[in-house]
């Protein structure tokens, strides 16, 4: 059983772990989460190759508020895990996993986009959906669907060039 | 006439020896299809650097998702892979009956499965006659239009809408497919299998169109892997993974089908195993109308599926269980699930979490091209301009699932 073989071998940086809807999950400390999934990615019993997803889900009646999921897949093996990772939303930052899958580049970029969750160690972080003068994390709670923005003022592309990044 | 005066000491300062230019392509551009913008760094028409601006048709859909009840979000689900929407519908109906843990019956699954392959075979007609529309080849792209019309009718006949159908609901389909579907589909396959006949030898061995897609927009297997991109786009690299044989939903493990593969990754490859994808859904589509069951579309669960209108309008069970339904959604206990299922670009997966009440508390998409997106800026350093219309158009980026 997959979920078996993952607590024996990391156990001790697993917080919890559980099974439902014929689906597996670990839940993992901030702190210890990178290098739990380089392993995953790495090793070959897991060998998670592929991040099918990475977002986040806002739970502000909960403390930590946020918790960051991570879906993996991996593409010889044929098995699936959910690792969640719980963020305080007061300090809501987590390790970016460009450096394990190159997916977790334009995902990480979306979820803070999205939510205001910082990935350090990412080399680009900058919104990719909005537009770069929005104010405000739209997915979050607090965010009302129907809050209108501030007009941009215009900017001169020639005088004011947007440097493109990479 | 002068050009602004502010602009004086930027154009001065800029050095004639530095070759670099930066210019930006799009976001409205008569030859990409979608809005995207291609901020490109130049070295007369060589690319020498790309950063892929998306999100020009961000919509909002996940927060939108989370103001209404679980059947409404499926309008919105049309509207992320327009190009094959039965697609989109089948993979959030599969992720919200996952939590309830029903089973949708025999006959639903299998009609779920034939919408899914025609959607399929629209998406890829749709993206292989544009892009060799693109390159010149007029004709081609015609030709795969006339099929996919053919395709659309059939959609209509079965969901009333080409597009936004809006067929799918959890524990079943909103109509059932209709009397004459057998023969309508063996008519289109008649014209598709004449599309697909010609197109292959106008295109297959095609000097101008080989020297326009090969060896162009390469990404190499572990990239690919890398990147996250799954479907054609990493089938093209040569990795055999399919949603549909490694973790079979509907009725799938039941059919006799190929999962094409290509050798490059280059965008030859991607055009050449859609290309064949088609032929291997068409297969499918057989082997699943000979061997159709008979019986109920939706399970029979008042809690999940809408009361027929004469018992709504003649009983008061019947009113109030519509009411219900209606007004406060199907209660989805409490949980999450991810569920994926290949849709024509890769693997959709839907992300769902759920409090309890009637309404989702969050929905997100695993939007396959936006994936293949991340992986575009690579692939087309050191070719030129026109190969950003090739290989841009050989990753089917459709903007209502990039962007969501």
């Amino acid at each position: 059983m997959l979920i078996e073989r993952i607590n024996q071998r990391f156990g001790a940086v697993i917080t919890s772990s559980g099974a439902a809807h014929g689906q597996d999950f670990i839940v993992v400390a901030r702190d210890a989460a990178l290098e739990l999934l380089r392993a995953l990615a790495a090793e070959p019993e897991f060998e998670f190759n592929s991040l099918s997803d990475l977002t986040a889900v806002d739970w502000p009646e909960r403390k930590p508020r946020f918790e960051v999921v991570y879906n993996l897949n991996s593409l010889t093996r044929n098995h699936r895990i959910r690792v969640k990772l719980p963020i305080p939303g007061d300090d809501a930052w987590a390790h970016s996993a460009v450096s394990v899958w190159k997916a977790a580049d334009w995902l990480e970029r979306e979820c803070f986009d999205m939510f205001g969750i910082e990935f350090r160690g990412h080399p680009d972080l900058r919104r990719i959906l909005l537009y770069d003068a929005f104010e405000g994390h739209p997915l979050r709670k607090d965010y009302p669907y129907q809050k209108r923005q501030p007009i941009v003022p215009e900017i001169d592309p020639i005088v004011n060039p947007r440097p493109m990044s990479r | 006439m002068p050009l602004p005066a502010r602009w004086k000491d930027k154009l001065e300062a800029s050095d004639p020896a530095d070759e670099i230019m930066e210019i930006q392509m799009g976001p409205s551009h008569p030859a990409s299809h979608g809005t995207i913008k291609f901020n490109l760094k130049l070295d007369g028409e060589r690319i020498v650097d790309c950063d892929v601006e998306v999100g020009y048709l961000h919509r909002g859909f996940e927060k939108m998702c989370e103001q209404g009840t679980w059947t409404q979000a499926f309008p919105y689900t049309d509207r992320l892979n327009y190009a094959s929407p039965c697609i989109n519908n089948v993979a959030f109906a599969l992720a919200v009956e996952n939590l309830l843990d029903i089973q949708v019956p025999e006959r639903g699954n299998y009609v779920r499965t034939i919408m899914s392959e025609v959607s399929r075979i629209t998406d890829h007609l749709t993206c292989l006659g544009m892009a060799a529309g693109e390159v010149g080849a007029q004709t081609v792209m015609f030709y795969m239009l006339e099929a996919r019309e053919l395709l659309y009718d059939l959609i209509e006949a079965v969901t009333g809408a080409r597009v936004t159908v809006t067929w799918c609901r959890v524990g079943g389909v909103a109509h059932d497919l209709p009397a004459d579907f057998a023969e309508r589909l063996r008519a289109a396959f008649k014209c598709l299998d004449a599309v697909l006949s010609d197109c292959d030898k106008l295109l297959s061995r095609n000097r101008v169109f080989i020297d326009r897609m090969s060896g162009i927009g390469i990404i190499p297997r572990a990239d690919a892997i890398s990147y996250g991109l799954t479907g054609p786009l990493l089938r093209a690299s040569g990795v055999s993974y399919d949603v549909r044989k490694a973790h079979p939903y509907l009725v799938y493990d039941r059919f006799d089908f190929e999962v094409p593969l290509g050798e490059r990754g280059d965008n030859y490859d991607r055009f050449n195993v859609r290309f064949r994808e088609i032929a291997q859904s068409r297969r499918i589509l057989e082997q699943a109308m000979a061997s159709l069951p008979q019986g109920p579309v939706s399970i029979d669960d008042p809690k999940v599926v809408m009361p027929p209108k004469e018992r709504v309008y003649n009983s008061i069970e019947g009113l109030m269980n519509h009411f219900k339904l209606v007004m406060e959604g199907i209660k989805v206990p409490a949980g999450e699930t991810y569920t994926a299922v290949e849709g024509a670009n890769g693997e959709l997966g839907f992300y769902v979490v759920s409090d309890g009440s009637g309404r989702p508390y969050r929905v997100r998409v695993r939007p396959p091209c936006f994936f293949g997106m991340g992986a575009l800026g690579q692939m087309l350093i050191g070719h030129m301009i026109p190969d950003i219309i090739t290989t841009f158009g050989m990753i089917n980026m459709i903007g209502g699932e990039c962007d969501r």
